[in-house]
């Protein structure tokens, strides 16, 4: 049953993504892509995964409000684009030779929820007596892996120290 | 360039939007910064965490921003002091895992939750998880808001054949 629902899903999530193409309009293609995203956010709630739907309703809201923000600002309107029928014929092609290619690997992929790798189980049996959290994903991500969160944290530094500093206040000409 | 004047939205401009749109948001920031607050502090029994509770953060001074212009924000959170939170999130973060090295851990080892075990399912307990939980919530807030904020008051305009870079102040 959950997975009729998770298709239905995909299939609303393509036709707003082709719309979001398909408009001249820059802020219908915007809301177009906001209903994918929340989209996702539902199929997220359905895999059992509530940590991801929340970081991506949170994450799409802030990059479109900054996306409508920018684009706007800029006063970029429309878009302009003309498409052509070869590369529209072409992905086509690619995308019938992909699936051939892949039905083998899809046809083996284990159901969801069960076979799970023995690190998944390790944490899963002894994560809260081992870290006292409660939320597994807090327990993997902030003790067992919190170096790789570290990293993380860096990379994001990183990147907003070059945002600021290229577009600081006393910027030269 | 007449073409251009023509199409600019005033109401995006960073002098704030309409009446209606000041007094919802002033109802609405508030309780999306203490829902922020929640999503972070109870990251480690909840559903949530530091990137989720930080980025709805930032979402609630951008809101600011976006309805009442830029003079609101500065007094709430001006640039120096978003860039000395940010860094204070990183350095919470790096000081909590280097500590566990003098308490007797390993680097990044939960040392709080080895020593003093506390009550489970309590909002003080799991160790370190909550700090890092905040420290990651105030970088991520910090610098979210940054990147918003030096992107909003930068315009590219047109000037002759070349681009240009113009500060609104």
């Amino acid at each position: 049953m959950t997975e009729y629902i998770i298709f239905t899903f995909l299939v609303f999530m393509i036709l707003a993504a082709v719309a979001a193409l398909e408009s001249k309009d820059l802020l219908s293609s915007i809301i177009s892509i906001g209903a994918v995203g929340f989209m996702l956010s539902v199929v997220f709630l359905y895999l059992k995964a509530p940590d991801i739907a929340i970081v991506q309703v949170v994450v799409e809201i802030l990059t479109l409000i900054i996306l409508i923000r920018v684009t706007i600002s800029r006063d970029i309107r429309t878009i302009e684009d003309t498409r052509n029928f070869m590369p529209f014929a072409k992905n086509v092609i690619l995308l019938f030779v992909l699936a051939v290619l892949a039905a083998r690997a899809i046809g083996l992929l284990p159901e969801v929820g069960v076979n799970l790798s023995k690190v998944a189980q390790y944490y899963l049996l002894r994560g809260f007596e081992e870290t006292g959290a409660a939320n597994i994903v807090s327990a993997v991500i902030l003790d067992y892996r919190a170096y790789d969160t570290l990293g993380e944290a860096t990379i994001l530094f990183t990147a907003i120290l070059g945002a600021v500093v290229i577009l600081r206040r006393k910027a030269k000409e | 360039m007449k073409r251009e004047e023509k199409n600019r939205a005033p109401t995006t401009e960073l002098n704030g939007m309409s009446e209606i749109v000041k007094t919802v948001c002033n109802w609405i920031a508030g309780f999306i910064f203490l829902f922020g607050c929640y999503i972070t502090a109870y990251g480690h029994l909840t559903p949530g965490g530091g990137f989720a509770g930080g980025v709805i953060l930032a979402a609630s001074f951008i809101l600011i921003v976006l309805s009442f212009g830029k003079d609101k924000i500065s007094p709430l959170l001006p640039r120096k002091r978003a860039e000395m939170i940010e860094a204070a999130g990183g350095l919470i973060f790096i000081f909590t895992v280097w500590t566990a090295i003098y308490a007797g851990a390993s680097f990044c080892g939960n040392f709080i939750f080895k020593k003093w075990s506390c009550a489970n399912f309590k909002l003080l307990s799991a160790g370190f998880i909550p700090l890092l939980n905040i420290a990651i919530a105030l970088k991520v807030m910090a610098g979210l808001f940054l990147v918003f904020f030096v992107l909003s008051i930068t315009r590219v305009i047109l000037e002759g054949e070349k681009l240009k870079m113009v500060k609104e102040e």
